[in-house]
């Protein structure tokens, strides 16, 4: 599964992208999040806030129920400030 | 109908004159133009960085045009957003409407200007002499967008 981080989420987590292999409990956006956190002290601040993360699932915006699997690409950003 | 994200920077005078040229069905033709302020909320603003997620970013722009066409009769649409290190003064993005009529053009382009500023993943980083910090969500930038769903 591929992970693409951006703004001050990639800034915590200290990467941009990473290819990762969650263990088989994870099946939804959440449940990624849930273990993404337990990856390190970088990760778990990032995404200790889930009101300010915003998911996508291969690039379209997706809620935390939402189903992931090995071949998706999940991003994981803050809310935007485009414009 | 037409969506491009580039560093690069874009003429507007330009963009109006291709878009409308070969079209003699459109009567009324409506821009914005959103540019970097020098001021911030950290004070004087040196540099901004764009951050965007390519790929996603036309895909959203592209649904957001979309939706736009689906509520007002437009003849023609462009949205045109920077990224990279831009400077106070620098444009950022341009968005064009086309329609017979005024009301459809003026109407929809807030609308597109509203929805991509809450919808399209792009990110501001500002520069000051404070040092870097990302920017925050505007929530009038949150009720700006809303309206579009209520009406």
């Amino acid at each position: 599964m591929k992970i693409l981080y951006f703004a001050w989420i990639k800034t915590r987590t200290g990467v941009g992208e990473e290819v990762v292999d969650p263990p088989a409990h994870v099946k939804t956006v959440g449940d990624l999040i849930d273990w993404l956190k337990t990856r390190g002290d970088g990760y778990a601040q990032a995404l200790a806030d889930p009101s300010v993360v915003r998911v996508a699932v291969n690039q379209e915006y997706a809620k935390w129920d939402a189903a992931v699997g090995s071949n998706d690409e999940v991003a994981l950003f803050p809310p935007v400030t485009g414009g | 109908m037409a969506v491009r994200v580039q560093q690069e920077d874009f003429d507007a005078g330009q963009e109006l004159a291709t878009l409308a040229a070969q079209n003699h069905a459109i009567g009324g033709v409506v821009s914005f133009i959103g540019r970097v302020r020098d001021m911030t909320k950290d004070g004087e603003l040196m540099a901004m960085t764009l951050e965007h997620y390519p790929g996603m970013t036309e895909h959203a722009l592209e649904k957001i045009e979309a939706e736009a066409c689906s509520r007002w009769p437009l003849e023609a649409s462009l949205i045109v957003h920077r990224h990279g290190r831009l400077e106070p003064g620098d444009q950022i993005v341009l968005v064009i409407t086309a329609s017979p009529h005024r009301h459809a053009a003026f109407e929809a382009n807030q609308f597109l200007v509203d929805w991509l500023k809450t919808k399209a993943p792009f990110w501001k980083m500002e520069l000051t002499e404070q040092g870097e910090s990302w920017v925050e969500t505007k929530s009038s930038d949150d009720r700006a967008a809303a309206r579009w769903v209520a009406e």
